[in-house]
């Protein structure tokens, strides 16, 4: 960190400020420090289904920040573990051909099989794996906020690679940057601002996971880990209206609470890495950030590190420097590569067979195609979803994006309710649909849209924001008004944004459906007809054929979906809508 | 280096490029492109080569080759008597959109290759300031790029090859990232850098599409043809430096390199012999032809001479406004100006004194005499079979010449003469020109 935030504050506070600055970091970061080791004890509770249970969770207000607290462990335990993972998995798929050829259509479809139907796959194994630890079940809840993170993050990463201007890794090659010294110089830092928003958003959905897996009915048993899901889950059980209204306050506030420690210092941090050849005008701000810079205490500390770090790396016996390779040509077609191609279908078609084969073991063709049925009921649902939100959140999203002070307030707010875990706001839907005797089938579509409908808003707003202002002024000097305006202006320029946000609304509601179709009130039960339902009832039952055929259909629908619908209208954006 | 000590020193081969060559391959096989075929090029130390070529003669992906950042489909580069097969670290290259990294100030920019290199931090920094003073941005260490102007960036640039000590500096399209007057700046900067033997490489190879540039700058020229792209000719420029522009030699020079350039079928040395001063290329002055006529008709109706400043007068226009019509009526041979005084010769007369149609054959006789442009632009529509031409290839050639908005008005300048004359017509919309004796195309 070059940029030197001291002479930002005025000389005349320079003798107790900065101390006081220095003494109020230092002792966050001892608090910090001092909160994890207390709130990650927990993790290590015995375990040992049915005889040892971890302690029941006590709805007393008071314990609300402990389980908060422990939840938000989890999630920031997956977040480094995601990204190290789409690090290693981006990086490896942008420079090997053969290997890529492999891993983006495994990306493809991990993206597209539901977090939540991983969760029962994955507890059985990591109970297995930390038997009698409470870590078994802690790291399945970890994984399912992985699963929400990795695949998004790994393929921002991959892109980002493959998008790098030809001239800057050519002037790596020709310095003789070698392979880490190009991924530190120039593959990692120009993904940073790709990674933090990636991050941010797939953060965000990870309070949904974290909190939907802690309070899994998984295979006939109720493993509640302690946190702010199974919080809310034994509220739900127990009628208790009021814990609840705490836990809900108690998400939203940890909420704001990390975006404003983490994510906004960030942004702001990431902005340097902005692949622009001259000064922009908006920096993001963040109070955090800029306390680092100006604390003295922490830059000498990062300055003393990096000092030391470069010491060492000097005093290590330092190897002969040898020229790098030449980049490898693609060359064209060979045998090798049509053998790789036949061995990967081959592969895929014998791990299909055996899919099928499992899933026949119990299931007849006959429930094949009730499951597909299922699967259009929940898709009608998701049409409908995306129709409205688009119908509401369209309109609203181009005013806030043509005023800046709205479009600058509008898209934390909309990031801030996408980020809320839509479940915790499912007792109230339940109670109104008992109470007014709403079908399920159709409160189910608003209960899936609760935390979908969002990421709408937030992109639409984002795409307003992008039209050139020159553009609108041309269209106002030539009069075009009402749906003139929207035909050959607006809905144009906010297609590509419109196409991103309705995708990732979809996806978010295919997620949700297993939560959403099947919701509780005390002992009242209300059941959707559904693919999301058909999933819930498997894994409760452990039933695994199902839960396979049932994941299975999910996964194959949204791919399918995928290939067809969504990305022939991003393509038609990029081809025909593009702005710049 | 001084000229002579330079001429001493040219002789051993540095980096050879021998019988290189470069396929593009298409995804399935059918459409691949040829770049390059079978080009030989040697640079060898002391000298500065320069590649000259329109766009997609493969210029660039030659040096790119020979840089050793991309290997060729067939044939090999030598350097030291060895095939390079990777990045060649004995070359630093200069990019035309300057790929700084622009999270890296301005030093750790520069320090970049010699850190790669496993150069201690400190002395690396204590070089890098070194070679950002060399290129005048002392001052500016601590600045990220996007803090610059162009110009700066480039200086970096430079820097950032300057550091490595490398024994060939390669640039690619240096300047034409720049505006004309930074680039201009920059240019003889360089240039100066080279003459007084401070350069920090033994040789450079420079790619460049700007025969002026080529000319002012380098002691070879290789011209390379298009598609595919190979050696047409190479020339080599004996003028003595500090080179001026301005100067006869580097005039016929560069019109001489314009003519094979803008003619694919004629031979180097074929263009570089004939002397005639038709081929001269001097801007058009900025006057519609049927202003010419009025005014020949004017100064004849005043008795076939008159004072400038009198004509100027009676037109109530100044003198400036006058000058580009003095300025073509003499280019077209229709009048002569001495000492303020404006004479209309024999072939002024006959012009003023026709009826339109005649007026139009002498006009037309003038243009194929005099003005080398329109001749160009004839001769390149007859070679067409489809005896059409997109406006745009004309304003491409005389961009090497003139600034953007100059060569525009210079074509659109060429294209009303020859209009008037019924040389050639010219379709605004499509803007595409045709040769009318094919009959009407319109």
């Amino acid at each position: 960190m070059h940029v030197s935030g001291l002479s930002r504050i005025p000389r005349g506070a320079t003798a107790v400020w900065p101390k006081l600055l220095d003494l109020i970091l230092f002792l966050a970061f001892i608090g910090t420090v001092a909160g994890i080791a207390r709130v990650g004890a927990g993790m290590f509770a015995p375990f040992s289904p049915p005889t040892v249970l971890p302690e029941p969770i006590d709805l007393n207000p008071w314990r609300l920040p402990y389980y908060v607290a422990r939840s938000t462990l989890r999630m920031f335990i997956a977040l480094p573990l995601s990204l190290l993972f789409s690090l290693i998995y981006g990086y490896v798929a942008a420079h090997n051909k053969r290997a890529e050829r492999l891993m983006i259509p495994i990306l493809d479809i991990l993206q597209s099989v539901p977090v939540l139907g991983f969760l029962s796959v994955t507890v059985t194994a990591f109970i297995a794996l930390f038997r009698g630890s409470l870590l078994g079940l802690e790291a399945a809840s970890i994984f399912a906020v992985f699963t929400g993170q990795a695949w998004n993050l790994a393929f921002a990463f991959y892109q980002s690679l493959r998008a790098l201007p030809e001239e800057l890794r050519e002037a790596c090659l020709t310095y003789q940057l070698g392979r880490w010294q190009t991924f530190k110089r120039l593959e990692l830092p120009s993904s940073v601002i790709p990674l933090v928003w990636n991050g941010m958003m797939s953060f965000g959905g990870g309070w949904f996971f974290v909190s939907a897996s802690e309070s899994m009915s998984l295979l006939n048993a109720n493993y509640t880990l302690p946190g702010i899901g199974s919080y809310v889950t034994v509220a739900i059980q127990q009628k208790n209206m009021q814990a609840v209204l705490f836990a809900i306050l108690a998400i939203g506030l940890i909420i704001v609470v990390t975006d404003q420690l983490l994510w906004r210092p960030l942004i702001a941090w990431s902005h340097r890495y902005k692949m622009e050849q001259s000064e922009g005008d908006d920096r993001p701000a963040s109070w955090l950030y800029e306390a680092l810079l100006a604390s003295r205490w922490v830059q000498a500390t990062y300055r003393g590190a990096q000092r030391r770090w470069r010491a060492c790396a000097e005093a290590l016996p330092q190897r002969e420097f040898r020229p790098v390779k030449a980049p490898v040509e693609p060359g064209q077609v060979n045998w090798i590569d049509r053998g790789y191609t036949a061995a990967i279908a081959l592969a895929a078609a014998i791990l299909a067979y055996c899919g099928l084969r499992f899933i026949l073991t119990e299931i007849d063709v006959g429930e094949i195609l009730h499951t597909a049925g299922l699967a259009l009921a929940t898709f009608a649902r998701v049409v409908l979803l995306v129709l409205l939100s688009s119908l509401i959140w369209v309109p609203v999203g181009v005013a806030m994006g043509f005023r800046p002070k709205l479009a600058r307030l509008g898209q934390p707010v909309a990031l801030f309710l996408a980020s809320f875990p839509a479940n915790f706001l499912f007792p109230f839907a339940t109670a109104i649909f008992v109470k007014w005797a709403i079908p399920i089938n159709l409160g189910s579509t608003l209960l899936m849209a609760f935390g979908a409908q969002w990421y709408v808003l937030f992109n639409v707003i984002g795409g307003a924001q992008a039209i050139p202002a020159e553009l609108r002024e041309m269209a106002r000097t030539f009069g075009l008004r009402h749906w003139q305006l929207w035909r050959a202006l607006i809905l144009p320029g906010i297609f590509r944004f419109w196409v991103t946000g309705a995708l990732t609304a979809a996806g978010g509601a295919w997620n949700a459906s297993i939560v959403a179709e099947v919701v509780s009130w005390g002992d009242v039960k209300l059941k959707a007809n559904g693919l999301g339902a058909y999933i819930a009832d498997a894994t409760e039952l452990g039933d695994w054929p199902r839960i396979a055929l049932g994941v299975g259909m999910m996964a194959l629908v949204v791919v399918l979906l995928n290939r067809t619908v969504w990305n022939r209208l991003y393509n038609l954006a990029i081809r025909k809508y593009s702005l710049s | 280096m001084a000229q002579a000590s330079q001429k001493n020193a040219v002789g051993k081969p540095l980096i050879e490029g021998r019988k290189v060559s470069k396929v593009f391959k298409s995804a399935g096989g059918s459409n691949d492109l040829v770049v390059l075929e079978s080009v030989d090029l040697q640079l060898r130390t002391g000298e500065f080569v320069a590649l000259l070529g329109r766009s997609g003669s493969g210029k660039s992906t030659l040096l790119r080759i020979l840089a050793g950042l991309m290997p060729p489909t067939s044939g090999e580069v030598i350097c030291a008597s060895q095939k390079v097969e990777g990045p060649n670290p004995d070359v630093a290259v200069v990019f035309q959109n300057f790929a700084l990294l622009p999270w890296l100030t301005v030093l750790d920019n520069v320090m970049v290759g010699l850190r790669a290199r496993g150069v201690p931090y400190d002395l690396a920094a204590r070089q890098a300031v070194e070679a950002i003073d060399m290129v005048g941005l002392d001052g500016f260490e601590s600045a990220y790029p996007k803090e610059l102007s162009g110009g700066m960036k480039q200086r970096v640039g430079f820097a950032r090859a300057f550091v490595m000590r490398p024994k060939a500096l390669f640039m690619d399209e240096p300047f034409s990232a720049l505006d004309v007057l930074t680039a201009e700046n920059l240019r003889s900067e360089i240039s100066d850098l080279w003459e007084a033997g401070r350069f920090v490489a033994e040789s450079v190879l420079m790619v460049t599409h700007n025969i002026e540039e080529a000319v002012y700058l380098a002691d070879r020229i290789v011209v390379l043809g298009t598609s595919p792209g190979r050696v047409r000719g190479v020339i080599s420029v004996d003028l003595a430096r500090p080179r001026n522009r301005k100067s006869e030699a580097f005039r016929r020079l560069t019109d001489g390199i314009y003519k094979i350039m803008t003619n694919p079928s004629i031979g180097v040395d074929e263009a570089l012999a004939t002397k005639d001063t038709k081929s001269s290329l001097l801007p058009l002055p900025h006057v519609r032809a049927g202003g010419i006529g009025g005014f020949l008709e004017i100064i004849f109706d005043h008795g076939g001479t008159g004072q400038l400043s009198q004509l100027s007068q009676m037109l109530r226009l100044s003198i400036d406004d006058v000058m580009p019509l003095v300025d073509a009526v003499q280019l077209l041979g229709f009048a002569a100006a001495k000492d303020g005084q404006i004479n209309l010769t024999e072939k002024g007369k006959a012009f003023a004194l026709a009826d339109i149609l005649q007026g139009k054959e002498i006009f037309r006789g003038q243009i194929l005499e005099r003005v080398p442009l329109i001749n160009i632009m004839l001769d390149t529509l007859r070679s067409k079979n489809s005896r059409s031409i997109n406006a745009e290839f004309f304003i491409d050639i005389l961009d090497e010449r003139f600034s953007s908005e100059e060569a525009e008005r210079q074509f659109m300048t060429a294209v009303d003469w020859a209009r008037f004359a019924e040389l050639l017509e010219y379709d605004a919309g499509t803007r595409f020109l045709y040769d009318p004796s094919l009959g009407g195309v319109l």
